[in-house]
């Protein structure tokens, strides 16, 4: 920088380069600065609460750090800090019970959204040009409306007297309504819906990309269409596939609207439990354990994303 | 390359000419195939017979129709109407992944999932040949294109010239009966290109297989082909070798598309022995060109001459001479093995290209700008054509 500053010390192109890293670096401390405020401080509150202890005062735990007492005062909070909220997620077995259940709701899910998502990305990765945007933006659709209002609609379709059964009846498909409302079901149900567009647009992205001249290469050489679609097509949209089932697993896992309103009380899903644990028992310190150790469960999941993602971006390069 | 200096040359090629023998049974049969795609008409009514063995190309302009063509034999379009047989068989209804052709693709069209070694064992692999048979092959193509050492490497660690060598060896360690080729050497430099030029017609005697190439290039179409068929707008124009194709182009458009060409329009005047005599009105000139001397006189014909087989100098030419143009040089462009002078003809706007071999080391030209030159060639240098 200071020799940017002497004009005739330092190339014309170092001078004129100094100030363009000094710009870049102004760019990228914008987004760094909304993520460590916004994101890392109060993960942060998030973690001392989840170490402290709960009581009945305002605010529901203890200790409360008092800087009026300095040095002490740190001396204090610090000391009566500890781990107990964590041995108690393992020693009920609610907890582990609704993270187990959670993650494999989470893959369920995953792997149906795949499987409808992979034909409708295809065929509209095939779809005459023209008709393209259209159909992406049918999928992006949805989106306009609040999911929460969208998953509410979706209890008018699957209660023992809604939509979905008074059309199975009518259609004397079934002599009985089906409950489905109220059972897990339900809740694949609904988180399909609502994550498919997340699973459709990587998907899509990836099959777009796809040079059909591989497929005539492959048959060319004697390859079957579904054979060419395993070896070359499947391969090559890998990318997508990856991309849309994290996008799917990590929010699904944390899901709570969907499994509170669709899934009932039967549907154990770690976002459930946080809730009620929370905003029903007041128990600010157990809660805040719940979530920091989802958050450590789902970043190994994260990580794997992030080194697939960066890995790719290093390989076009 | 050193190297190709000391590896053994390929075989002397003999003359090959099956087409000239009635006895003979074609390969590959196209038989009045046209091709529609809604109104446009991509193939017009063609009909071809290739030979075991030929190196045929398909020459023309973009959008001519020649890649339909190919695209029909290989099973990615399917005729409107007529037949293709290839030996015998009639391919009508037979998927691509059945017919024993392979293509090269003009884009290569590699995988780029799969290693070199991978994408050349990609059509042996779909054969149900053993795994240990599918190794030997793999490597036997990567010996034959010389990429040996890159057998592990993905596609796009290779250059634009070993990508397409890759892509050669794949579609040909099937042993396919034909080898399709489109436009296989657009992406390379002119060096390289001319080199895999010879190379791939040194493949094809080693293999004894029959290729078929698609290019819009005609150097590349004369270097490797046997025989060369020309396209225009979906049609067939002419079917020749190289040689007949640039000496007796059968019309205007061959002519004129093959090599450089001087065109005179011309009408003719009368006939003589073993010729036909022309006035052109355009140069103010009369001509005399040789061979069929059946041409009516009055008709309207052209009569086309190749820039190397016109003598030029700056001196009267022999009073015997026939054909004789006078003009003023009007540009010379030096090419190092040859010198191409443009003479603008006396009393005329018409520009005439003549060509000579610079035979000798000299700087000094014999010829200058704006030097008044005679320009003459034999009655039979001429190509008398339709006008």
């Amino acid at each position: 920088m200071t020799d940017a500053a002497a004009p005739d010390a330092s190339p014309p192109a170092r001078a004129a380069a100094a100030p363009g890293r000094w710009k870049r670096w102004l760019l990228i401390a914008i987004p760094y600065c909304w993520l460590l405020a916004l994101f890392l401080a109060p993960f942060f509150i998030v973690l001392k609460i989840s170490v402290s202890d709960t009581v009945i005062a305002q605010p529901p735990y203890e200790p409360v750090l008092d800087l009026s007492q300095g040095w002490q005062g740190i001396k204090d909070w610090w000391s009566a800090l500890d781990l107990e909220n964590y041995s108690a997620l393992f020693d009920d077995e609610l907890y582990l019970a609704s993270y187990l259940s959670s993650l494999k709701i989470a893959t369920i899910s995953t792997l149906l959204t795949l499987a409808i998502a992979y034909p409708m990305a295809y065929g509209m990765a095939r779809a005459p040009k023209s008709i393209r945007p259209t159909l992406l933006m049918a999928v992006i659709l949805p989106f306009w409306t609040s999911l929460l209002i969208r998953v509410y609609a979706w209890i008018g379709i699957l209660n023992p007297d809604g939509l979905l059964n008074a059309f199975l009846l009518w259609a004397r498909v079934i002599n009985e309504p089906l409950y489905i409302m109220n059972t897990e079901t339900a809740v694949y149900i609904g988180i399909v819906y609502s994550y498919l567009p997340f699973m459709v647009l990587p998907l899509y992205a990836s099959l777009e990309k796809l040079d059909e001249t591989l497929l005539e290469a492959a048959a060319d050489l004697g390859c079957p269409p579904w054979k060419a679609f395993w070896k070359i097509t499947v391969p090559l949209s890998l990318p997508g596939v990856i991309a849309g089932c994290f996008l799917v697993f990590i929010p699904a896992v944390g899901e709570f609207v969907i499994p509170d309103l669709l899934g009932g009380s039967e549907t154990l899903m770690i976002g459930k439990t946080l809730y009620n644990e929370f905003f029903l028992n007041r128990d600010w310190p157990v809660s805040s354990a719940i979530a920091v150790l989802l958050l450590l469960v789902l970043v190994v999941p994260i990580a794997i994303y992030n080194n697939i993602q960066a890995r790719e971006i290093g390989d076009k390069a | 390359m050193a190297k190709a200096a000391q590896k053994a040359l390929g075989p002397i090629r003999r003359s090959f000419a099956p087409w000239l023998d009635p006895s003979a049974v074609p390969l590959i049969r196209f038989e009045n195939v046209v091709k529609r795609f809604g109104d446009f008409v991509a193939v017009d009514n063609v009909s071809i017979d290739i030979h075991q063995r030929e190196f045929f190309a398909l020459l023309g302009p973009s959008g001519c129709g020649k890649t339909t063509l190919m695209r029909m034999l290989a099973g990615f379009e399917a005729p409107t109407s007529g037949r293709i047989t290839l030996a015998g068989k009639d391919l009508a209804g037979v998927p691509p992944y059945r017919r024993p052709v392979n293509m090269m693709f003009q884009s290569y069209a590699l995988f780029p999932h799969m290693t070199v070694a991978q994408n050349i064992a990609f059509g042996l692999k779909q054969d149900n040949i053993g795994k240990a048979e599918i190794e030997t092959r793999v490597k036997e193509m990567l010996r034959l294109v010389k990429l040996e050492a890159f057998g592990a490497r993905k596609p796009h660690q290779l250059s634009g010239g070993q990508r397409q060598r890759v892509a050669l060896a794949r579609s040909l360690a099937k042993r396919p009966k034909v080898l399709l080729l489109d436009e296989p050497l657009g992406a390379l430099d002119k060096k390289l290109r001319e080199e895999t030029q010879f190379e791939l017609m040194d493949l094809q005697q080693e293999l004894g297989l029959t290729f078929m190439i698609v290019t819009h290039d005609q150097e590349e179409a004369m270097v490797v082909a046997d025989r060369i068929a020309v396209m225009n707008h979906g049609k067939l124009v002419q079917v020749a070798t190289p040689g007949e194709i640039y000496e007796q182009p059968n019309c205007r458009y061959v002519a004129d598309f093959i090599g450089d060409i001087n065109i005179f329009d011309a009408t003719v005047t009368g006939a003589e022995v073993g010729g036909t005599r022309l006035k052109s009105a355009e140069v103010g000139a009369d001509f005399v060109a040789a061979g069929d001397a059946s041409a009516v006189a009055g008709t309207e014909v052209a009569l086309a001459i190749r820039p190397e087989k016109m003598r030029i100098s700056t001196e009267p030419p022999p009073a015997d001479a026939t054909n004789v143009l006078k003009g003023e040089v009007w540009d010379i462009a030096y090419l190092g093995d040859w010198t191409t002078l443009l003479v603008k003809v006396e009393g005329s706007e018409k520009i005439v290209r003549v060509s000579r071999a610079n035979m000798t080391r000299s700087e000094a030209r014999p010829i200058g700008w704006d030097d008044k030159v005679f320009v003459w060639f034999a009655p039979d240098a001429g190509i008398l054509l339709a006008a």
